[in-house]
């Protein structure tokens, strides 16, 4: 009874208690020095900002490094501009770079929409280079038989094949079991490449009087036939380099395809809730992207070298992901940008020469690059708030009650 | 006789060429236990290997000493070097949240891009090429036994290794021995599971993150040392890793993110990568030989994800950034 009644007068009690704020109740806490906040709004003009910010931070890093090696940075980045875009000549081998890596990260770019992480165009383009230098062999072996255009036809069928198979290996895989892409495709560049070395060691790929491990020179041995034309001082690979640009913009925005990739990238089990058949949606696009790498192999062969060797690729599958992901993976944006990063490759094989500064600065700096992009989409998404502003966030939080 | 000495020097080499994998390796299991999957592990040994060798090429310019101070000096630049790669890492990606596949391959070109620029440099300064001493050479090639090694089959086999050999195997153990029986290892392996429920439980997710993916590094950085140091013999070589690295991912999976069952993971591809020299197989051209350990990972990735186990799985968060706020 009594203790009812205890029970009671408390219960009744409480609401009289004056309760201490509860501020006081908790343990005494510093609020961090440092805290994010996720910003509503972001405007382009703050974005823009916060990448111009970053890339001339890069550079900036990039100028402490050739500091500390005794190089003028200033001298460095303007001989790089006049060596890549100063002459005509320079220009044309700029963009010869570029062709290359444009079409590569538009197919890398198909696979990491998708977050499929196909980090093998290298293997890929040399898959599609080795399948149409086998085309140009056997016509040499048979007395250059095969006419200009047929044999440009079935050397990118070939090419196309080629890349395509590599493409589907990881991806067959992958839908299968599950196998990780990322080194699966990674693997088959290392056999690519060591396919192609042992195609140099081979007598009939060889020059006759000759026994160096080289293939030989295409053009020589077709008459030219296996060329490409050129338009203004470059081969037309920049003209197919654009178009499929464009393609695979309207391919990616405009499409049921392209509608098909972005679901499986951003959720998978959306894709599959919605009847998607997202195996083959996985196997048909890594088709289209190996297929694609593969074309830069044709275009590496007929175009650019005239020949075959396990440098053919030389490091544009990688750079490709580089150019992808800074053009968050827009086909058009990745026209200016595979620009950008051919200027730093030709621009530091000039300043190797001018200057003695090893031409793999190109590489350092594009990673440097890379690394301040990735860290700007933070801040383009979240904001600082010291510890000292406390009122300043009081502020704002009216202004989000009102 | 003769088969059997083959197969001993075999496994002899095996052993030697495995050993920046097992480093490598172990450094990327503990960064993967946190969640992390760096797979910049190239670039990271990229790093290492010019830092080392730089470092021991100074020490000796400077003092003008050769032998134990340029090792000390060389060990202490590469793991330094590889703890700053992985803190590169790990403040775009835990910090900044930045992808980790696209931070790890972009790791992988700047370090590449990074040792083969001050490498060169380097051998500019030194008038051509890079080289340490005879002296320091000496240090990292094979640790006197005496008697000990001229044991048949056993010295050979387990005595005729410089010290990096059995230092990779003591990291790899007490690395084994830290994730499974202490109770910071305990919490690190909850940070990769489920960061959140670590998180709940009160451990810093986020130190966890730095410290394993730093150290992580670091050893990664000593794999590269490795390279530079007793591979190419203190001589700067712009391929120096070439595809190591990469292997050493591969490798974690292989040995299913467990650091002992790295040590024989790791002298089974050692071995592999080292084949063509030592088990001629006759009509088989040595260039297609050279694709093996390539093509042994490629069927390693497929048998594992078919037989894929809850027990010996990836850390669940691997690959996915903590975001607090969602948790």
């Amino acid at each position: 009874m009594t203790d009812q009644k205890i029970n009671k007068v408390n219960a009744k009690d409480q609401p009289d208690i004056p309760c201490p704020p509860a501020q006081d109740m908790r343990p005494v806490m510093k609020e961090p020095l440092v805290r994010m906040k996720k910003r509503g709004v972001v405007t382009t003009r703050h974005k823009a900002i916060v990448y111009i910010l970053g890339f001339i931070l890069a550079l900036l890093v990039g100028a402490l490094m050739l500091l500390a090696v005794g190089k003028n940075p200033i001298i460095a980045y303007r001989d790089m501009a006049v060596g890549s875009f100063g002459t005509k000549i320079a220009s044309a081998e700029t963009v010869r770079i570029a062709i290359p890596l444009l079409i590569t990260s538009v197919a890398v770019g198909f696979a990491f929409k998708m977050k499929f992480w196909n980090i093998g165009a290298e293997g890929q383009i040399l898959a599609g280079a080795v399948a149409c230098s086998y085309i140009v062999i056997h016509s040499i072996n048979n007395g250059n038989y095969i006419p200009r255009l047929p044999l440009h036809l079935i050397m990118v069928i070939c090419a196309l094949i080629g890349g395509a198979l590599f493409g589907f290996l990881p991806a067959f895989f992958k839908t299968k079991w599950g196998t990780n892409e990322t080194l699966f495709t990674l693997m088959l560049n290392y056999i690519a490449i060591q396919y192609v070395v042992y195609l140099q060691s081979l007598r009939t790929w060889q020059h006759p009087d000759s026994s160096y491990p080289k293939i030989i020179d295409f053009s020589t041995f077709t008459d030219g036939k296996v060329e490409l034309p050129r338009l203004f001082g470059v081969h037309i690979g920049w003209i197919f380099a654009l178009i499929i640009a464009v393609i695979a913009y309207f391919y990616l925005t405009r499409t049921k395809h392209g509608f098909e990739i972005s679901v499986v990238g951003d959720s998978m089990n959306t894709a599959r809730y919605a009847g998607m058949n997202t195996t083959w949606i996985q196997i048909r696009t890594l088709l289209v992207s190996g297929a694609l790498a593969g074309f830069v192999g044709y275009l590496q062969v007929a175009g650019a070298n005239h020949t075959l060797t396990e440098t053919s690729a030389g490091g544009v599958g990688f750079t490709a992901i580089t150019v992808a992901w800074l053009a968050k993976l827009n086909p058009f944006v990745m026209v200016p940008i595979s620009i950008f990063i051919a200027m730093l490759q030709k621009g530091s094989l000039f300043i190797q020469s001018t200057m003695r500064i090893p031409a793999s600065v190109a590489d350092l700096l594009t990673g440097l690059i890379l690394f301040f992009m990735l860290g700007c989409e933070f801040f383009i998404e979240y904001k600082l708030v010291f510890r000292g502003k406390r009122n300043v966030s009081h502020l704002e939080q009216k202004e989000v009650a009102e | 006789m003769k088969v059997l000495m083959v197969i001993i020097n075999w496994i002899n080499a095996a052993v030697l060429s495995g050993t920046p994998l097992l480093l490598a390796t172990s450094g990327e299991i503990l960064t993967e236990k946190s969640g992390n999957l760096n797979l910049g592990v190239e670039g990271q040994m990229y790093m290492g290997a010019i830092a080392g060798l730089a470092g021991a090429w100074f020490t000796e310019q400077w003092f003008g000493v050769g032998g134990i101070i340029p090792l000390i000096a060389a060990v202490i630049f590469a793991f330094l070097m590889g703890c700053i790669s992985g803190l590169i890492y790990a403040v775009l990606t835990v910090s900044l949240r930045a992808n980790q596949n696209v931070t790890g391959l972009t790791l992988a070109i700047f370090g590449t891009g990074f040792a083969r620029f001050f490498g060169e440099v380097l051998s500019n300064k030194a008038g051509g090429f890079v080289a340490v001493g005879r002296e320091t050479k000496g240090v990292f090639s094979n640790i006197d036994f005496g008697k000990l090694a001229e044991i048949p089959v056993i010295g050979t086999l387990f005595f005729r290794y410089n010290w990096l050999v059995y230092f990779a195997l003591i990291i790899a153990i007490i690395l084994g021995w830290f994730l499974n029986r202490t109770r910071k290892g305990l919490s690190l392996r909850a940070v990769g599971e489920n960061p959140g429920t670590a998180d709940s439980a009160g451990i810093n997710v986020t130190r966890y993150k730095y410290a394993a993916t730093t150290i992580g590094g670091g050893l990664c950085g000593l794999g590269g040392l490795c390279m530079s140091m007793v591979s190419q013999k203190g001589v700067w070589q712009p391929n120096c890793v070439s595809g190591y690295g990469w292997l050493a991912i591969a490798l974690v999976i292989f040995a299913t993110w467990s650091p002992l069952r790295a040590i024989y993971s790791s002298i089974i591809f050692g071995g592999l990568s080292v084949m063509y020299m030592r088990i001629p197989i006759p009509g088989l051209p040595r260039e297609i030989y050279m694709m093996f350990p390539y093509m042994a990972t490629i069927i390693v990735l497929i048998l594992t994800s078919i037989r894929q186990s809850k027990e010996h799985a990836q850390p669940a968060s691997t690959g996915y950034n903590y975001y607090r706020e969602e948790r």
